[in-house]
């Protein structure tokens, strides 16, 4: 492989929504490079290619497979050293990607909030615990609890019940009667409800408590056990894993080091998936956590719009209104309670890689003035986790990026071809 | 509207100039207020390196840099653990027979002054230094340099002053000051005080316009944890040309360990270049600098990268004592890439200026008097300025 | 299918197509910065918890690399 790579449209993302992004724009004669940074394509959702996707994955994989998109598995974005440049890294190689256009669809994280405990090993987030699952994490007959919100928590649970855990219950923070206007909801999307009967049906006899939350996790060297707040009670309990996960947040580190518009969280974006920047467009999760057939959808259309065939794109566009709606619906009726913002100690760390502790942090009031004086955000995640716990502890926004985008070789910062095309 | 504080010394900034500038005060028995127009040491004193050094171009810089250092060795246990303060020493590389000559002249000077220096054939810098390229010629230790995380020390001097009674007022913008100690905020508060000291780094010129004070970008970047690699804080001989290289870019090595393991890579100058955001081509070429001289920096794994804005002034000194042509008017500022050095000693001799003693330094090569008189920003056309 | 990699030069199995992190299986891969054990936390490359040294190469994360016949990891503790 050259050092040097150029694409019409390059897609950063391989989940569902970069897939189709692909698919489209492929089908117009564009030339497509899809990038990921795991090492196969399918995203979290479908974490573990083709031979591991549900069935409804199939035909997509498919698609692609048939495409002629180049796919660059294992590469991160490691930083932008100019317009229209992507700087990539692996485990061996830096490669510049020089594109026309660029649709980033970076996917979602947990948003993962710190409670006592919550830094043993053993203690993951509840997506977490299934992407491992899916990774081949041997959970059978392990005994295991999930906590949080949203329907992840279920999601997850039909995964590790699937692969022989005991799941010994799920604890969902949103009280009884946000999850039954929910569900009341869910009726306007028949196939959504149709998942949720599907899950359902998985989980029968998993223990679903609601206004219900992880109070610690127990354990000295690795997690031994939980303490639960189960409604009014609380209830101690052995465990082997702890996944806990106060649902999704976008990824949205490349869309602001393009200076991307980034509206609650999210890629602000128009009727054609386009950012505020022109010829940069953003999909899926990375626009508001939807799901899958939002992720498809968007994808579509960027690939669409971006190869120029806005006319198709604009078709579909009306299609989109009802996923948004159903995006407003999970952020609605999975709000979070106060009191999973008050679970930290003093002692309790807030930022783990740099090991902050909740009572250093509480003497600040901004996260720049946080940073400079504990360290928080500092470490290796960039403040990728302890960003978003300051912001729902603390209502800190975080400031700037700095470049690279993710901890990078400084070999591969120094990819020859880039100095050659930026001279001063 | 009535001014909301009287007192006898008003601080622009709480960068590491001012808060140093505002402990001493505080320690002297002055009423002293500090007005923040953001976040205390969050400008040029966040965005350096921290080192500890005593630089030998000039008198009047030695003279500084000097008493910084021993001003700082003299407090390094009051200093929080978080300050990080390590007495690593400075290694000057040369690389060549030239340059080791440039050592020995280097040597001499710090002898004449009785600062301890040593100087290192190849083979015992490769004892001290193992990871560095094996081609080198040489190097001159001084021992006593040090570094230290400014953020933290800054803060620090910060709340020394606090506790004695010193005011801090965050958010408080500057937008004018009079020569009868008054200074607007944005807000339309007015604060009062004897007199007004501008410490505010780069934004001092919006207050004094035509103050010849010019920010010279520098980036830095920081790896991963990767203890033990270097122990000492590695400068090539060469840095000296490339500090006072009178205008174009330039960039020289400088590693520097930090207590945590990590190492911040230095350094790069530039006067045209406003943009805060990273400049891609001379990021390579500090970075190709520094895998000159430790080729092993290879494979470690950047972290992150920034850019600062050095306050600069022509003559590479800082300016501290009166602003021409004014009675209650200050100056701390202007001190390039040296102000956490000088930090402390430049609080000493601003103190004893403006509580009319004799400082220890002779005051005359700071005097802001070489390059002015200025008038103030609500007032007409600067006069008399040096580009 | 299963291949052999060595942890801390011990040798073990892995599932072919796992990745490392799943075949840790919670074994702390890092000491913190204040000398707590730590394992994978969010399973997606973003928190850096898994970090371990591979190959030689430190501060890999184990969550988005394939485990491989011969595959040497060194736990950061």
């Amino acid at each position: 492989m050259s050092s040097e790579l150029h694409t019409d449209i390059a897609i950063i993302g391989a989940g569902p929504a970069g897939i189709a992004a692909a698919i489209a724009a492929c089908a117009q004669g564009a030339h497509v490079t899809l990038v990921d940074d795991n090492p196969r394509p399918g995203g979290q959702i479908w974490r573990g290619g083709p031979s591991q996707a549900p069935a409804s994955a199939s035909s997509t994989f498919r698609q692609l497979a048939d495409s002629q998109a180049r796919l660059l598995s294992g590469f991160r974005v490691a930083a932008i050293p100019a317009p229209g440049q992507l700087l990539l890294e692996d485990p061996h190689r830096a490669q510049v990607l020089r594109y026309g256009k660029l649709i980033i669809a970076s996917g979602a994280r947990e948003r993962l909030l710190p409670f006592p405990g919550w830094t043993l090993p053993g203690v993951t987030g509840a997506g977490g615990l299934q992407a491992l699952v899916k990774g081949g994490l041997d959970v059978r007959d392990q005994h295991i609890v999930l906590a949080g919100t949203g329907p992840l928590l279920l999601a997850s649970a039909a995964t590790l019940r699937a692969a022989g855990a005991q799941v010994l219950l799920i604890a969902e923070q949103a009280p009884w009667s946000q999850l039954a206007r929910f569900g009341w909801a869910l009726k306007a999307y028949p196939a959504k409800l149709a998942q949720a009967a599907s899950l359902a049906w998985q989980l029968g006899g998993v223990p679903y408590h609601h206004a219900s939350h992880v109070l610690a996790a127990l354990g000295q060297t690795r997690l031994e056990g939980v303490q639960l707040q189960l409604g009014a009670r609380t209830l101690t309990l052995p465990c082997d894993w702890l996944g806990v996960g106060y649902g999704l947040l976008p990824n949205t580190e490349l869309l602001r080091a393009l200076h991307c518009q980034i509206s609650q969280g999210a890629a602000e974006v128009d009727a054609l998936m386009q950012t505020s920047q022109a010829g940069i467009y953003a999909v899926g999760e990375a626009t508001g956590i939807g799901g899958v057939d939002k992720a498809l959808l968007e994808g579509r259309i960027a690939g669409l719009a971006a190869t120029g065939a806005a006319a198709a794109a604009q078709a579909l566009a009306p299609k989109r209104k009802r996923q948004l709606a159903f995006a407003a619906l999970l952020d609605k009726h999975f709000a979070l309670q106060p009191a999973i913002t008050q679970l930290a100690q003093p002692d309790t760390l807030v930022c783990r890689c740099e090991d902050v502790s909740h009572a250093s942090l509480q003497l600040f009031d901004s996260w720049r003035e946080a940073k400079l004086q504990t360290r928080c955000g500092m470490g290796a995640c960039q403040g990728r986790i302890c960003g978003a716990a300051c912001e729902s502890l603390y209502g800190w926004q975080g400031s700037g990026d700095r470049p690279p985008l993710l901890p990078t070789r400084l070999g591969s910062l120094l990819e020859p071809t880039l100095a050659k095309a930026n001279p001063t | 509207m009535n001014p909301v504080m009287h007192g006898d010394v008003l601080i622009i900034g709480a960068g590491i100039i001012g808060s140093a500038l505002a402990e001493q005060c505080a320690r002297r028995g002055l009423r002293v207020a500090v007005a923040e127009a953001a976040i205390p040491a969050a400008g040029t004193s966040a965005a350096g390196m921290g080192h500890l050094v005593v630089l030998d171009d000039n008198p009047a810089e030695l003279a500084l840099s000097r008493d910084g250092l021993a001003r700082w060795q003299a407090r390094r246990h009051e200093l929080p653990a978080n300050a990080e303060y390590r007495a690593c020493g400075t290694l000057w590389l040369a690389r060549d027979e030239a340059e080791m000559q440039e050592a020995e002249r280097k040597q001499a000077g710090y002898q004449q002054h009785g600062l301890s220096s040593n100087l290192l054939p190849a083979t015992a810098l490769r004892k001290l230094e193992p990871a560095l390229a094996p081609n080198l010629a040489g190097a001159l230790q001084v021992p006593d340099d040090a570094v230290l995380y400014p953020p933290v020390a800054s803060r620090w001097l910060l709340q020394n002053a606090q506790a004695l009674g010193a005011q801090l007022w965050c958010k408080a913008q500057v937008s004018s000051v009079d020569d009868e100690g008054v200074a607007r905020l944005a807000d339309g508060r007015l604060l009062r005080a004897r007199h007004i000291v501008i410490a505010a780094g780069n934004a001092s010129a919006t207050l004094l316009p035509g103050l010849p004070l010019k920010p010279r970008k520098g980036q830095l970047l920081i790896t991963e944890r990767y203890p033990q690699r270097i122990r000492h804080q590695l400068v090539e001989l060469g840095y000296i040309r490339s500090a006072h290289a009178s205008d174009g870019d330039s960039v020289a090595f400088n590693v520097q360990p930090r207590a945590t393991g990590q190492l911040l890579i230095g350094s790069s100058r530039q006067f045209h270049d406003t943009d805060p955001a990273i400049n891609w081509p001379l990021l390579q070429a500090m970075l190709s600098r520094a895998l000159e001289y430790l080729p092993s920096l290879r494979q470690l794994q950047a972290l992150r990268s920034w850019a600062g804005f050095r306050p600069a002034t022509p003559d590479k000194l800082p300016l501290l004592g009166k602003v021409p042509g004014h009675s209650r008017l200050w100056l701390a500022t202007g001190h390039e890439g040296l102000g956490i050095t000088t930090a402390l000693a430049s609080a000493h001799l601003l103190a004893d200026l403006l509580c009319e003693q004799a400082p220890a330094l002779d005051p005359t090569p700071y005097n802001p008097a070489r390059f002015g008189p200025w008038s103030l920003a609500d007032q007409h056309h600067p006069v008399g300025v040096a580009a | 299918m299963k291949v052999q990699l060595f942890i801390d030069g011990q040798a073990h199995l892995a599932t072919l197509g796992s990745n490392l992190a799943a075949a840790l299986a919670g074994l702390p891969g890092r000491c913190s910065v204040s000398g707590q054990p730590r394992a994978a936390l969010c399973g997606m490359g973003v928190c850096f918890e898994c970090r371990v040294t591979i190959d030689g190469q430190p501060h890999q994360r184990a969550c988005q690399r394939v485990v491989y016949e011969g595959m040497e990891v060194a736990r950061e503790l």
